[in-house]
């Protein structure tokens, strides 16, 4: 159990230096070298010694050896500076992340965890079911194959544009004060069930569908067809596959991570939902490329850390993993 | 079968079986012609646009009509022409990402799962990594700091980023077909690495690799949607996720502007969830035990 973790935990370690290390790579290697564009932005602009001054500059230092660089840039990443943001000058970008943040988790553990729940209930009970699986197949197809945004589209049209049940933009009533009252939570709340919607579903598609293959796989596999020969009850053969056609589920929870937090990010720019997309967003619009990279630094360790709990909850649910057979090896 | 048809059968049996099968499969016949209308579409449709995409000569925001399709943009661009060429970006997108990622899968698949070893080790080292990497991000730095994007460098980065589940599939393939005897038989004769997975190993999971492509491709299209809607598209032309970039920024929305927003969504659905039928399709015909009878 501990190598399976070691092995997992090295992984991660491994995918962190790379990430940094492109990161850092990326705006000195590109063709027409934006780093020095960007040098002279902030030359020009007011206060720019102390920008220049913080380690993050510092890593930008470009008269410096190229290793001396890359030894700056994580000297200043371990000491929490990813610089500050040039569009809202001085904010630290971590300020802004850390500001951006609760809006986007508020709005991806929910829709991860339940739309996972969910599908998997869903893909459990369609399969070989002629009726439901007829009708839960081609929509969880025509789900997946929807783009985040576009279902989000789709869901302000009608439920905020035409029908004006909901909100179409922002975290919350911008006539409110952010403060911790009942009305301003009901705003909070009435402003994510569009966003959260339309993650939920999307990612509710491919969950039910990989259930319902992985259940069909399972029932046609040997101790199934012994279990039914045995006479033992069609439910109680179905719980067994259920239980083993978690595992690759839970998997490809960890797998499917990435796609979803893109799928967040554009999300919130479709209902201007105050996250880390919209944040991206403003970035890409001002050029602010150190809240760009900052929260691409963001969405690095958080995908990093989800994997490791879903590993951890992997070495839990199976007990391969702990008795050292390897299970799902790498 | 009578016995007067079999001799012409047996010599070409594989390629009649594989058409029977296939064009009994109505998933795989609904797929590739909802599939094919869209190509079709890309492939005429800027022909028979009257307008170019990006021009004001229209006047803006009009529901669709007999001289517009599909209607104007707020600012008097032709959205039928916009669509027609931004299903073009999506196809260009998806083939050339999809082929560079497949490229790069079955090479790191095949070498990793032939050769085992070491080479296996430090490729599936490299699988883990990219794969547990959140590429979308990397797609965000990397298109933020391009000044100038094209469709090919776009598609060429989405292709460098996506492959890691193509490998590990292929890899896995490439290992159980790896102890059959035909390959024992090819390495006996002298076969060098590469003759025999291009040779014995690949045309034995041509339908898998096939299968993978189809996957990549329909991925590819959807990643690019995102990252044209995101802000980061190609800043030369049009593109059907641009298209919906421009059409939330600019309130169409609240203007309940639906020509404008809804035909780029509902072709990229179409698109991707035709492919994703036909591979369904697919693995039907191409494995009996799935088949239907």
């Amino acid at each position: 159990m501990l190598r399976y973790l070691a092995r997992k935990l090295f992984i991660y370690l491994l995918t962190f230096i790379v990430a940094v290390t492109i990161d850092w790579a990326i705006p000195r290697f590109m063709p027409g070298n934006p780093v020095d564009a960007l040098v002279s932005r902030i030359a020009m602009m007011p206060d720019a010694n102390a920008a220049l001054t913080s380690y993050f500059m510092a890593a930008f230092n470009l008269d410096q050896p190229l290793w001396r660089q890359y030894f700056n840039f994580w000297s200043a990443l371990l000491h929490g500076d990813l610089g500050r943001s040039i569009m809202l000058f001085p904010t630290p970008v971590t300020t802004l992340i850390s500001r951006a943040l609760p809006y986007t988790l508020g709005l991806l553990l929910p829709s991860i965890l339940l739309s996972w729940y969910v599908g998997n209930m869903v893909g459990a009970l369609a399969a070989r079911r002629k009726i439901l699986d007829n009708t839960v197949l081609p929509l969880g197809y025509l789900l997946t194959a929807t783009p985040y945004m576009w279902l989000g589209i789709l869901l302000a049209w009608v439920l905020g544009s035409v029908l004006g049940w909901f909100p179409l933009a922002f975290g919350y009533d911008q006539a409110l004060k952010a403060e911790w009252t009942w009305r301003f939570f009901g705003s909070l709340v009435f402003h994510w069930v569009l966003p959260f919607a339309s993650l939920f579903l999307v990612a509710l598609g491919g969950w039910a569908i990989g259930m319902r293959n992985m259940i069909i796989y399972e029932l046609e596999s040997d101790y199934a067809n012994y279990l039914q020969a045995l006479g033992a009850p069609p439910r109680l053969v179905r719980k067994y596959a259920f239980r083993n056609a978690m595992l690759p589920q839970i998997t490809g929870l960890a797998l499917q991570l990435g796609a979803v937090v893109g799928g967040a990010l554009a999300t919130e720019i479709v209902f201007s939902y105050p996250g880390l997309g919209w944040l991206v967003l403003s970035g890409i619009q001002n050029q602010d490329y150190f809240v760009i990279q900052g929260v691409f630094l963001f969405i690095i360790v958080g995908v990093l850390l989800a994997n490791l709990i879903v590993d951890i909850v992997y070495v839990v649910v199976d007990p391969r993993t702990r008795v050292g057979l390897q299970g799902d090896a790498a | 079968m009578t016995s007067t048809d079999a001799p012409a059968a047996a010599g070409k049996a594989h390629g009649n079986e594989f058409l029977y099968f296939a064009s009994r499969n109505t998933k795989l016949v609904i797929g590739t012609v909802i599939f094919v209308l869209f190509l079709l579409a890309a492939i005429v449709g800027p022909m028979l646009a009257a307008y170019q995409p990006m021009t004001f000569d229209a006047p803006p925001g009009l529901p669709p009509s007999a001289d517009h399709w599909f209607g104007t943009t707020l600012f008097g661009q032709d959205v039928f022409s916009q669509f027609v060429h931004g299903l073009r970006s999506s196809f260009i997108v998806g083939a050339l990402g999809g082929i560079t990622a497949a490229a790069i899968g079955m090479f790191v698949g095949f070498f990793a799962g032939y050769r085992g070893g070491l080479v296996d080790e430090v490729l599936n080292m490299l699988t883990n990594v990219v794969l547990v990497i959140p590429t979308f991000a990397v797609l965000l730095v990397v298109a933020a700091y391009l000044s100038v994007r094209g469709l090919g460098t776009e598609a060429l980065f989405i292709g460098l980023t996506s492959w890691p589940w193509a490998a590990r599939a292929i890899r896995a393939q490439t290992f159980s077909l790896t102890s059959r005897d035909f390959v024992d038989m090819a390495r006996l004769n002298g076969e060098g690495t590469f003759r025999i997975i291009f040779g014995q190993i690949a045309p034995n999971m041509s339908s898998y690799l096939v299968m993978t492509f189809i996957l990549l491709f329909g991925g590819a299209i959807l990643t690019a949607a995102m990252l044209d809607f995101i802000g980061l598209g190609p800043t030369d032309g049009i593109s059907l996720g641009l298209m919906m970039n421009y059409s939330v920024m600019n309130a169409a929305l609240q203007l309940g502007m639906w020509w404008w927003f809804v035909p780029p969504g509902l072709a990229i659905t179409g698109i991707v969830g035709s492919l994703y039928v036909m591979n369904v399709g697919l693995d039907e015909v191409f494995n009996p035990k799935l088949r239907a009878l």
